[in-house]
């Protein structure tokens, strides 16, 4: 069924779907209308699910480890200040080899305060050992909620699944979304059979204090686990496609890369407007495509490497920066190619909601064609900064 | 005898800790159809470590301060099984209640979730080397409250968390002693058969922390009961409805104090035993213990 929605709803339609039974959130700023929505279907019987009300973001995502922890899948979003207040939780969780899946509406950090989209939130959390999928649209964030389900619980994964979609660009953008049928979504994502959970029947203990003994080989299973994912994902986008009818999930998409000497890498919403300023561009003769990085974590090394190595030009241009360094996604790219080619370029833009526009792209565009830059700041506004009225 | 017990030997605990009684007599009097949800601390880095376990109930660590707010997850995923009848219990020391635990446990009573909290009460942080928290007595000396030219140990009294759990309300909020153990499983007895949010915080020496000889620690604890320094209460929704009365069995603090280290300084000091005096008297008067 065909409906039109905002981002936060489609993420609810999908949660809903998904039989989730133990949903948990607090409504930090700032706030969406995922659970908002869920609570509504909770409230109204058509979810047959606990919803806890939590006291910070920090319990939130402790009542979910818990849930998960008793064989139970659940789910919970949230954004900015309240991933990073989550974040020790969060990083709990991979250890525990707990298979939750979170929507992360991805927004600025404070200082100062702004409620506004960029990925410095997620980016923060690459390290965590969580699975990170990035969504251009709300079909898409609406599709994954699904395949990080069918991911995360797979016996041979058991690791949790950030989805991210642009906060207010998606969240609050309101799009057609095909919802799939109950009989369908249950034919492809069944009931979670854990392979471990507390239970009286069967006690085990769960979070042992691992001593430099055994501490380092949990991190190697979690990195050889995070390879396997790798080959997962596709499997998975298969799966889902052949009983859907559309494209599911991915490493990576390729948009005109026929004949495309340079490319644009990015991730999530702003690939629709790199879409279409590439149309704009091939109209004018400019070979030029788009690699979009759909899965972040793990980070797909060999499939980009081979896409790229042929190319010309790369403009990286990410929607976060690792102050003191480059954008973290350029970084990543870079350390790729031992030599040379191709010519690799890294812009920072649209950070704290600032639009991104053709006239970015432009701009991206000139400059890396005539410089090496690793960490250009598009868009940057010299008066603000010449009167420092903002520090 | 062993193998009858949920919590069993093994463990690297010290000699004497009060802790490890403490807990083994709470999980035998729950049973085996509990679930424990245990902060960062002391019991449980010397109960589990990888691939040991002293355990013999379902149990999970995650971290310091969310042992309520996973518990309450773990409540409302039985809850969403139809498994409603399995006891689930939060485990934390003081640390992990009184300081940084406390805003999950408020929001754990708070939403009325069917859990029983347990602090274990040693009055300081003894995992990571006796630092001073907000359960640690008045004029103790810890390694962040040491008594020296100046000070005369911890500068404030324990912070009532009791009190506290109890004003929100809740079917049951207690303080017991590992120094009267059957008073302890009548506690642990009664938080189990009430539906509800339940605190229970029990005294528990440390014979590292407090400097003592480990074979002191059960009188030690009832000295403090005798002394009116830790006063056994009962709150049902946040009236007091019974306390362990100590009658002829009253001690002066200095009996309590006194084969302690970290109160070694206040013998030598009249005034500042008055002190601790006046705390004992206060806490006498206030809930008729005599």
């Amino acid at each position: 069924m065909r409906k039109f929605l905002e981002g936060s709803h489609a993420v609810a339609e999908a949660v809903k779907l998904s039989r989730v039974g133990v949903i948990s959130a607090y409504p930090i700023t700032p706030q969406t209308h995922i659970v908002e929505r869920l609570a509504e279907f909770v409230a109204d019987g058509e979810l047959n699910a606990q919803f806890i009300n939590v006291e910070s973001e920090h319990s939130a995502a402790s009542v979910v480890l818990g849930a998960e922890a008793t064989g139970v899948r659940a789910f919970t979003a949230t954004s900015s200040q309240g991933l990073i207040l989550m974040s020790e939780v969060l990083f709990n969780i991979a250890g525990l080899r707990l298979p939750l899946v979170l929507v992360c509406a991805n927004r600025a950090l404070s200082a100062p305060i702004n409620i506004w989209n960029d990925h410095q939130d997620a980016i923060a959390l690459r390290d965590s050992g969580w699975i990170q999928f990035y969504a251009e649209n709300n079909q898409e964030v609406h599709d994954f909620i699904y395949q990080a389900y069918k991911l995360a619980e797979n016996p041979e994964i058991m690791l949790p699944v950030m989805v991210n979609m642009d906060g207010y660009i998606l969240t609050h953008g309101m799009e057609p979304v095909d919802i799939p049928s109950q009989e369908k979504i249950d034919e492809f994502l069944p009931p979670y059979t854990p392979p471990y959970k507390l239970d009286v029947e069967n006690p085990l203990s769960m979070g042992l204090l691992g001593d430099p003994t055994v501490y380092l080989e949990t991190r190697y299973a979690i990195q050889k686990t995070l390879e396997d994912v790798l080959k997962l994902i596709p499997q998975i986008g298969e799966d889902f496609e052949s009983i859907f009818g559309r494209k599911g999930v991915a490493l990576l998409e390729k948009y005109r890369i026929d004949g495309a000497e340079d490319v644009i890498v990015a991730m999530g919403s702003v690939c629709g407007t790199v879409k279409d300023f590439i149309d704009k561009k091939r109209k004018e003769g400019f070979p030029l495509g788009l690699l979009k990085i759909v899965t972040y974590r793990p980070f797909p090394k060999e499939e980009i490497f081979s896409f790229l190595k042929d190319k010309k030009n790369v403009f990286v241009l990410e929607k976060a920066i690792s102050l003191g360094s480059d954008g973290p996604l350029y970084t990543e790219i870079k350390s790729l190619f031992k030599n040379s080619l191709p010519k690799i370029c890294g812009f920072i833009a649209g950070l704290g909601g600032r639009d991104i526009t053709f006239n970015t792209l432009e701009e991206m565009l000139a400059v890396g064609r005539k410089e090496m830059v690793s960490s250009y700041f598009l868009d940057v506004n010299h008066t603000l900064l010449r009167d420092k009225f903002f520090i | 005898m062993m193998e009858n017990h949920l919590f069993v030997a093994g463990h690297t605990a010290c000699g004497g800790c009060g802790q490890a009684i403490a807990a083994r007599l709470v999980v035998d009097t729950l049973g085996k159809n509990t679930i424990v949800c245990n902060a960062t601390g002391c019991l449980e880095v010397f109960s589990t470590k990888c691939p040991q376990s002293s355990w013999r109930i379902p149990w999970i660590h995650s971290l310091f301060e969310n042992a309520a707010a996973v518990a309450s997850g773990v409540e409302a995923a039985l809850k969403y099984l139809g498994k409603e009848n399995i006891n689930v219990c939060a485990f934390a020391g003081d640390g992990g209640t009184s300081d940084i635990g406390l805003q999950a446990l408020s929001g754990m009573l708070e939403r009325g979730h069917n859990v029983l909290f347990c602090c274990f009460d040693n009055e300081a942080y003894m995992n990571t080397g006796i630092q001073r928290s907000g359960l640690t007595p008045y004029e103790a000396s810890t390694t962040t409250s040491p008594a020296g030219k100046i000070w005369r140990g911890n500068w404030r009294k324990k912070k009532p968390v009791v009190e506290i759990c109890a004003s929100h309300f809740i079917p049951y909020s207690a303080s017991a002693s590992v120094g009267f153990p059957q008073d302890l499983q009548r506690k642990v007895k009664k938080a189990a058969s009430i539906r509800g949010p339940k605190y229970i915080q029990i005294h528990c020496p440390c014979p590292l922390g407090w400097g003592f000889d480990a074979s002191l620690t059960l009188e030690i604890a009832k000295n403090a009961v005798f002394a009116g320094l830790y006063p056994l209460v009962e709150y049902e929704y946040g009236e007091v409805v019974k306390v362990f009365k100590i009658g002829n069995n009253k001690k002066p603090v200095d009996e309590y104090i006194k084969f302690q280290r970290r109160f070694r300084h206040l013998l030598k000091d009249e005034e500042a035993l008055e002190e601790l005096q006046k705390i004992a008297d206060k806490n006498i008067e206030y809930y008729k213990l005599v």
